[in-house]
């Protein structure tokens, strides 16, 4: 049980994936505007990152292991990942419509999230059963969102107060994600 | 190995197609076709000005009947007329709406706004709850000019922002970007709805005007030499500017900032100019109506409240006629305001503007004995609006007063002004301290009499306008102060020869403020008269409502002052479509109040007729606002107040009926506007010496 709690603790703080790792910095930065829209698409990163691990957990152990096609993980987990998000996006739209509605834009965005694809190939060369990658995957995830959320609320504040021209928007963001990275460090005499 | 990554690849890609083909035919959803449709007609600039995401957003909120086919503000009306087609809409014409700006700035106030840094309004108002004292006021940081997406707002120097009307799409983003409510998005109808709020820029003369007129914004535009949008501005609350630029006793003038620093500002004087400008050009400024409504609104009285109440319903789209008992119109500012004062013809002339916008006039025809609310109604009119005034002088409580040669002062005026040639003799006596009584006392001299007016406290105590009082004084009126009537003595044939009377004291003041006149007992004594007049007060004549009904019930409920009970919001009476307001609801009250009242009936009419419910915000300004009231102006500099010149002289004065008074000449009135402080709600102009001083002393604000 110790073992799945610091996994857990581990992928949210320690090895946060953004803020660790440096994966999915194009909508860390572009939708920390607005701890709104921020919450919106932590979600919609925690939904399918999870979902993400866990088919191609299953590609790689059915598929790409048994035929020692590895070196095909990533362009196979590219077109699953893509092809999942768009059956998630149908699948929404028909069964929950609020859900895909509070979604919205963001849902096709992670397609192109090299965060998700981050997490599934971690949990490959990390070699973690199903349950771990889907624990691992789904802390990772919930890591995006805090991190999202953190930096929107602190780029909510800055957006009101007096900043010299060249430092107001997406570069005073990029030094706050800096800051913010810095911080995080801390976490790594936990584990 | 490599055929093998290919068929792998190959048919995990299969795998996947055929996985989203299945799904893609389970979970289709369907769309509205009208979607795409609209959506291509749009001009895809996906400026968001409509208020949705994007033009998609805006296909599917038309679609869905949330926004109406004309949402796009960057498409012409071609591009609306398609869309309604795709809807199976009609295209009807839009009222043109534009951003307005109600804040006068205070520039020149002290206490600006200081903010430790945020440059935002919503910032300065959230974070810090907005450290300016002024609670309403625009806090100048720019924030709904970032927020236009057709850069039509931009910062003008005094730090106030600036609408371009031409690029302005009434899109509404500066309104919700604006923390303090300060800018508006409106058309004319809205405007001539709007009642004041608590929350408006009101400076005191705003506030205390019957007629809510925007004062500051009028004064304004004569200072920047547009004399015509003074006027547009003006009858955008009273379309009788030529007679309340000459006989209103000004209230908003009683609360100006600038008495604490010299005297007021001429604020009416400024009013007559502009008015008399137009009155002189002999054209009417063309008055917008909106498109017609077709309902139909019969207004009872054509005195200030009808004429108001039926300008402001045509206004608005509506049809209004006029019923009207006398010869002409204009109720009691032409059968109660002498000739000299108001001239007939220029109060003529602003009538027929009013029914030159369609307003129809049935004349000679009374309530009661002509036509009935029933009638009314048989014959189609949607709503009733009951503005007759109050007719009947009241008496003198005195003996012999039914005597021949005893007239009231209502009566007396009417009857001049019917051309009747009232008999005065040579020795006039007249009861009363109002407007009313000083009228008939300077008719009389003008008249060839000798008149004494007689009044049963002291000068100071009169309720005439002071100007009035002295006009009276110039032309030769005798004044008997501290004397109240007792009876009239007539003689063998019943004609009225002299009128006893009680001299009197003033002592202890009573509800109204003034000190009660008491009786000097044993201190009657006789003054001849060929007339008395008695002009102590007025009240409705509500003998009409009765119709013919033997049992003498009034089908409206009323006081015991003879007024008729109305919602003091809305004007309603207890009968559902029947308004009413002026005298007839207020008891005799000015002008000015009766124009205001008409609006706000004509308001209410229009809820009635097209929403069924009346809406009376909670934040509407009744009384003044208490923090708005100063006692003391500083740096402003002392500049004398304008004086209307007399336009006729010495022995001319008194025997004809010329105009006393001349408008102010251009060099006066600007000067005059120059005298307005443009106050806001806590803030006016200083002095710009003194705004020199303050901004090398306080840099940051």
């Amino acid at each position: 049980m110790q073992e799945y709690f610091l996994l857990f603790i581990g992928a949210m703080f320690v090895n946060n994936i953004v803020l660790a790792q440096y994966l999915g910095n194009c909508p860390f930065i572009g939708t920390s505007k607005d701890t709104g829209v921020a919450l919106g698409m932590g979600a919609a990163v925690v939904f399918v990152a999870t979902l993400a691990a866990a088919f191609t957990w299953l590609v790689q152990e059915y598929v790409l292991a048994p035929f020692g096609l590895d070196f095909l993980q990533t362009l196979a987990f590219i077109l699953v990942i893509a092809a999942l998000v768009q059956f998630v996006e149908m699948f929404l739209k028909k069964m929950v419509p609020p859900l895909y509605k509070s979604l919205g834009i963001f849902l096709p965005l992670i397609t192109t999230n090299c965060a998700v694809m981050g997490i599934a190939l971690i949990c490959q060369r990390e070699e973690f059963g199903f349950v771990k990658t889907v624990l691992f995957s789904f802390a990772s995830g919930l890591g995006f969102m805090l991190a999202l959320v953190l930096l929107a609320g602190i780029r909510e504040k800055l957006a009101v107060r007096r900043l010299p021209i060249a430092m107001r928007g997406t570069p005073i963001g990029l030094i706050m994600a800096g800051l913010m990275s810095l911080a995080f460090f801390a976490f790594k005499g936990m584990i | 190995m490599i055929l093998t990554s290919g068929l792998t690849l190959f048919g995990i890609g299969l795998l996947a197609a055929a996985i989203l083909g299945i799904a893609s035919k389970l979970l289709y959803v369907k769309e509205d076709p009208r979607i795409a449709l609209i959506e291509n007609s749009l001009p895809g600039a996906n400026c968001g000005g409509c208020g949705y995401a994007g033009c998609s957003g805006a296909a599917t909120a038309i679609v869905a009947g949330i926004a109406p086919a004309s949402v796009c503000l960057v498409a012409d009306a071609e591009t609306s007329a398609v869309v309604a087609a795709i809807m199976g809409q009609e295209v009807v014409q839009r009222e043109p709406e534009l951003a307005v700006r109600d804040c006068t700035g205070g520039l020149r106030a002290t206490d600006l706004f200081h903010y430790e840094g945020a440059l935002d309004c919503r910032a300065a108002h959230l974070l810090y709850g907005g450290s300016k004292s002024c609670p309403e006021g625009c806090l100048g940081l720019g924030s709904c000019m970032r927020a236009c997406p057709f850069d039509a707002i931009h910062m003008g120097p005094e730090g106030l922002p600036v609408i371009d009307s031409t690029l302005c799409k009434a899109c509404g983003n500066c309104v919700d970007a604006c923390p303090r409510g300060v800018i508006g998005v409106s058309g004319m109808s809205a405007r001539l709805l709007h009642l004041n709020q608590t929350t408006d820029c009101l400076a005191p003369c705003r506030q205390k005007c019957p007629a809510q007129i925007n004062i500051p914004r009028y004064i304004e535009q004569i200072k920047a030499g547009d004399y015509d949008g003074a006027v547009m501005t003006i009858k955008e609350r009273n379309p009788l500017l030529v007679t309340c630029g000459r006989v209103c006793p000004r209230p908003c003038e009683t609360v100006c900032r600038r008495q604490y620093v010299d005297e007021t500002v001429g604020i009416n004087m400024l009013k007559r100019f502009v008015a008399d400008r137009e009155l002189r050009s002999g054209v009417h400024l063309p008055v917008p109506c909106a498109a017609d409504t077709g309902k139909r609104v019969a207004v009872i009285g054509g005195g200030p409240a009808g004429l108001s109440c039926a300008y402001f319903l045509r206004r608005l789209g509506h049809s209004p006629t006029i019923f009207d008992a006398m010869p002409a119109l204009g109720g009691q500012t032409r059968y109660g305001i002498p000739e000299y004062r108001l001239p007939k013809a220029d109060l003529d002339w602003e009538i027929q503007g009013i029914l030159d916008l369609g307003v129809e006039a049935k004349l000679n025809t009374r309530f009661g004995r002509d036509f009935t609310l029933e009638s009314l109604r048989a014959d189609g009119f949607d709503a009733v609006f009951i503005g007759i005034g109050a007719w009947q002088a009241s008496g003198m409580y005195a003996e012999g007063e039914d005597l021949d040669g005893v007239m009231g002062g209502i009566e007396f005026l009417t009857a001049h002004a019917l051309g009747q040639k009232p008999e005065t003799g040579n020795k006039v006596i007249v009861v009363g301290g109002g407007n009313t009584a000083i009228d008939a006392a300077r008719t009389c001299v003008r008249l060839g009499a000798d008149v004494t007016l007689m009044y049963r406290r002291t000068r100071n105590e009169m309720p005439a306008d002071v100007e009035e009082i002295v006009g009276a004084e110039d032309e030769g009126v005798q004044f008997k102060f501290l004397a109240a009537p007792a009876r009239v003595i007539g003689d063998e044939n019943g004609k009225a020869t002299h009128l006893e009377y009680y001299e009197m004291e003033l002592g202890e003041p009573d509800e109204s403020g003034r000190r009660r006149p008491v009786k000097k007992e044993g201190s009657e004594q006789r003054m001849e008269a060929t007339l008395i007049i008695p002009a102590i007060g007025q009240k409705p004549d509500l003998g009409c409502l009765y119709d013919d009904n033997e049992e003498g019930t009034c089908p409206l409920e009323t006081t015991r002052w003879q007024t008729i009970v109305a919602d003091p919001d809305t004007f309603e009476t207890a009968i559902p479509g029947v308004f009413t307001a002026g005298d007839v609801y207020t008891g005799p009250d000015l002008v000015i109040s009766a124009i205001g009242d008409g609006r706000k009936a004509a308001r209410s009419i229009h809820y009635y007729m097209t929403e069924a419910a009346i809406p009376v915000p909670e934040t509407t300004q009744k009384g003044m606002i208490p923090y708005t009231l100063f006692k003391e102006i500083d740096s402003v500099e002392r500049k004398k107040r304008a004086v209307l010149p007399h336009l006729c002289h010495g022995e001319e004065r008194n025997c004809t009926f010329n105009e006393v008074e001349g408008p102010l000449d251009e060099q006066q009135a600007l000067a005059e506007a120059d005298r307005c402080l443009r106050c806001g709600l806590v803030c006016y102009d200083r002095d710009e010496p003194f705004l020199a001083e303050e901004r090398e002393t306080t840099p940051d604000s």
